[in-house]
């Protein structure tokens, strides 16, 4: 019974690496930003932040470029040094400021000698995070009951080709309650298949995509290129809130856009006040975490899945018809290009709350407004990889910043009552 | 208020777990439920709280018939249960969780959170439970956390209170406080159903005991009238030997040896710190402590499953850190998995794959490329017939057996080949008195056979039983080290921190 089989020296133990990555990380960023942006730089970047005609009229920003980029470098690499030497508490904060620091040179870089309407840009941020948030704000109704929706794509796609197709024929305020109801019915789909039949999650959620993909690309070619009256709904228009619209910066920014952008910022704010302040909202977020737990107390696991993925199916819908009756007017295949995708992740780096995803969908958005403002002005990035920045973006964030966020703990499992 | 069950019978496809159940319990009195796991004690008390629907039967409240349908009708009757596992959102607030599903609202479905903590608050104070409302649930200990369930339940104003294995996770002092609250509650006038599978409790706090036995009611009886031995075998349905004799030998060398080890668990919080211990053959050196003390993180430390950040183990005088689970159970350390469902088996695989789990690549069993299943399977029956495996073959999945028998098997498989040294964790969680009888006393012949055995069990009684020594964990940390014969009271001040 006894002998024993001797063994090789024992195995040396490892040290934690994470400050040392973070703050090489952050010198690395830095020698990059120098290098890359600050050689050769030269003149003024000139960043305009009001138009000409509006009321309070705003000086431009002027910004000697080789002095702003040596100093956004200089301080990136400090913030690595230090990391290195001894990690603060506060370290996502000195990502947060090293990562604005290196797009604030990259964009000074851009427009040296040149001149860039900020504000504009700005603008384009909040529109462009619109359909992320939306989407994010979908995922969030979803995943705070644990189902998760990879549909969401399929879902805010089939609200754009609705919104196009019943805003050409019965005026774009229809079409828009249209797309939202269809993205209900994908909802109701959703919930019939996970819920109901515990189909995978994510299976049905890919399987959503598939068809809506596959039945709008149908009626695209067979119904909206033969009958081009069929496509071509009116966009609503902006409103522009008094006073506030007046506002230097902030007033293009915020209060001088179309219903879809207020609407937006309406929905994320009683979707927190849903969550978080309100008996059903409670119960959503039970179900999510415990649904046994909620069994226990009365509340029918099934039915709060059931409503809830469905008025997140409603908001993807809404969502989706954005692209048509927010934006463009008319249907394209496949427009949405994975900004339902990109909401997910949105809404992993908000952590599952509303305000949060609203967050990362504005860092997104940004994301997606910078690489189109800047085709205009003609750097010498090819527009390739410009038209890829929002994905990388979504990519970095959420591989490397999200690491620790906490799902909801019931998340992806399908609920089975017991009888 | 009088609440009765007649003639309740459940069945899960063919299997009957409750067959024409008869009992009843009135306000201001406590009935014990005792029985074995598997008995059918959860599935009778899932029907009257209207998670399970009876097959055939009544429940009688004040002689009326009522029928549930869901647990909302349950709770509106006035019943309620704390589970053995807590139904609580860890993420939630004390209050939140208490309010749940009842919840005081004022315009737009808005909850009264300030309504509602005062509720929570009153509750608290009338019933001397001490809870803070605003505390968030997984920041609680264990023994507050059943304070919440209890609060959950009065707040829908029960009148019956149903508590599934409520000890189960209690030091002995929280055990004596939750006697306190229990007897307390019954005096107020509360009707209260005890369930659980330990006779001393029983007999201590119930005033009247139902046996259940298969799903059928054996006995009742009244506990000033009886006894352990009694007890157990209406439960267990034939005589019981409580006593495992373990006759006292002197220990051999020094086997496993660790210095200063410390351990860091998946949420980067240092669990096991400045842990040290020797081991010394023909030893049973049992670990005491309440589950979630570090002893899981300390004995996958030990096994190779968790990494250690600092310290060192050696073993024959080798050192060992942070050594493969293979190389360790290679050199004869040989490990029972604290969970058997989830570590120790694969419930969908045949008890012969799973006899071979961590040895397959050995000659006996692997020839180049190939298994070989006949020395595999021989080597299976061995093991049931050595260990009492009760199963149809050694081709049916380890998932039909018996909590028992997989345990048996567990045993079988690390403790039929070469073996200096063994870490058994719960070695008898869930598992039924006969096994329980057979595993110590296995666990005692190896000890005897030269062994050394490292314990890991929250049963204070089978610490205090087996063991030649004792050593317990409070929050990671060894905070004594102590004699078998040390009065239990003790050892249960040291589970809560407290050393004298």
């Amino acid at each position: 019974m006894k002998k024993l089989v001797r063994s090789q020296q024992p195995i040396n133990m490892t040290k934690a690496h994470g400050p040392l990555i973070a703050g090489s990380f952050l010198i690395l960023l830095a020698i990059f930003v120098f290098i890359l942006f600050g050689f050769g730089v030269e003149g003024e970047a000139t960043f305009r932040l009001s138009r000409p005609s509006d009321p309070y009229a705003l000086p431009n920003l002027v910004l000697p470029a080789e002095n702003f980029i040596g100093i956004a470098s200089l301080i990136i690499a400090f913030f690595g040094a230090r990391l290195i030497v001894k990690t603060p508490k506060e370290y996502t904060v000195f990502f947060a400021i090293s990562f604005f620091l290196a797009v604030a040179a990259f964009l000074v870089w851009a427009t040296a000698g040149k001149s860039f309407s900020l504000t504009g840009m700005l603008q384009a941020t909040v529109v462009r995070a619109v359909p992320i948030a939306l989407a994010a704000m979908a995922g969030i109704m979803c995943e705070r009951v644990a189902v998760i929706n990879i549909g969401i794509e399929g879902m805010m796609l089939a609200g754009a080709f609705a919104g196009a197709l019943f805003g050409s024929i019965f005026g774009s305020v229809l079409g828009l309650l249209i797309a939202i109801t269809v993205g209900g019915v994908f909802g109701l789909i959703l919930a019939l298949l996970v819920v109901t039949f515990r189909v995978d999650q994510i299976i049905a959620g890919v399987a959503i995509n598939i068809l809506v993909l596959g039945l709008t690309s149908f009626f695209t070619s067979h119904l909206l290129k033969k009958n081009p009256h069929l496509n071509d709904a009116t966009v609503f228009k902006a409103i522009q809130i008094p006073i506030l619209a007046e506002l230097p910066i902030i007033g293009p920014m915020l209060f001088r856009h179309n219903i879809f952008v207020y609407l937006a910022i309406l929905i994320v704010f009683s979707t927190t006040f849903y969550l978080f302040k309100t008996a059903y909202g409670l119960r959503a977020r039970a179900v999510g975490e415990h649904p046994k737990a909620a069994e226990t107390l009365g509340i029918s696991v099934i039915k709060t899945r059931f409503v809830n993925v469905i008025i997140g199916g409603m908001i993807a819908g809404f969502g989706g018809a954005w692209f048509t009756l927010g934006s463009v007017g008319r249907f394209d295949e496949g427009m949405t290009g994975g900004r339902g995708f990109i909401g997910l992740a949105a809404m992993i780096f908000g952590r599952w709350h509303p305000v949060g995803a609203l967050l990362a969908a504005l860092v997104f958005g940004f994301a997606d407004s910078l690489q189109q403002k800047l085709a205009i002005l003609r750097t010498p990035i090819p527009s390739e990889f410009l038209a890829m920045s929002p994905y990388i973006v979504t990519i970095i964030v959420v591989a490397g910043i999200v690491g620790s966020a906490r799902p909801p703990q019931a998340i992806g499992k399908a609920y089975v009552k017991e009888s | 208020m009088k609440i009765e069950l007649k003639e309740i019978s459940k069945s899960f496809g063919p299997v009957a777990a409750n067959t024409k159940i008869n009992l009843s319990v009135s306000s201001g009195e406590t009935l014990g439920l005792l029985g074995e796991n598997g008995a059918g004690k959860t599935t009778l008390m899932n029907v009257l709280t209207g998670l399970y629907k009876p097959d055939s039967g009544q429940v009688l409240i004040k002689g009326q018939q009522r029928e549930f349908s869901n647990p909302r009708d349950a709770i509106k009757n006035g019943i309620g249960m704390v589970h053995q596992h807590f139904m609580l959102v860890p993420v939630f607030s004390v209050t939140e969780n208490v309010i749940l599903g009842n919840e005081p609202t004022t315009a737009v479905n808005r909850i009264n959170l300030k309504e509602a903590r005062e509720k929570v608050q009153n509750i608290s104070s009338k019933y001397n439970l001490n809870v803070d409302p605003d505390e968030l649930v997984e920041r609680l200990p264990v023994g507050v956390q059943q304070r919440v369930e209890i609060i959950k339940i009065l707040f829908r104003k029960a009148e019956l209170l149903i508590f599934d294995e409520p000890t189960a996770v209690l030091t002995p002092q929280e055990v004596s406080d939750f006697f306190m609250i229990v007897n307390s509650l019954k005096n107020s006038g509360k009707a209260i159903i005890f369930i659980t599978h330990k006779l001393h409790e029983v007999i201590q706090i119930c005033d009247r005991i139902n046996v259940l036995r298969r799903g059928e009611v054996v006995g009742e009886v009244n506990p000033k009238k009886t006894s352990n031995s009694e007890l157990a075998e209406l439960m267990v349905g034939r005589s019981v030997n409580l006593n495992t004799k373990r006759k006292k030998i002197d220990p051999g060398n020094v086997l496993l040896k660790v210095k200063n080890l410390q351990v860091i668990s998946d949420k980067k919080e240092k669990v096991v710190s400045d842990v040290n211990l020797k081991l010394h053959e023909k030893e049973i050196l049992g670990i005491a402590g309440v589950q979630g003390n570090g002893q899981t993180e300390f004995i996958e430390a030990l096994t190779g499953l968790r990494k250690i950040s600092s310290g060192e183990i050696s073993y024959f005088d080798t050192n060992c850190t942070n050594f493969t689970p293979r190389k360790i159970h290679q050199m004869g350390i040989k490990h029972i998995p604290e969970d058997r469902q989830k570590q120790g088996l694969i419930n969908e695989f045949s008890l012969t794959e799973n006899i071979i789990l961590n040895t397959y690549y050995e000659a006996d069993f692997s020839k180049n490329i190939s298994l070989n299943w006949n020395n595999a399977r021989s080597e299976a029956a061995r093991v049931m017939k050595q260990f009492d495996v009760r199963a149809n073959s050694e081709s049916s999945p380890a998932g039909n057996l018996s909590g028992g028998n997989q345990q048996k098997l567990v045993i079988g498989r690390e403790m039929s080949r070469k073996i200096n040294l063994l870490i058994a964790s719960q070695p008898t969680r869930g598992v039924d008195v006969g096994s329980i009888e057979y595993i110590h006393s296995q666990i005692i012949a190896a000890r005897n056979a030269g062994i050394g055995v490292l314990l890991n069990s929250t049963e204070l009684e089978e610490i205090i039983t087996l063991s030649d020594r004792i050593v317990v964990f409070f929050e990671g940390k060894i905070v004594a080290e102590l004699p078998s014969n040390t009065d239990p009271k003790i050892i249960g001040l040291a589970m809560a921190g407290v050393v004298t």
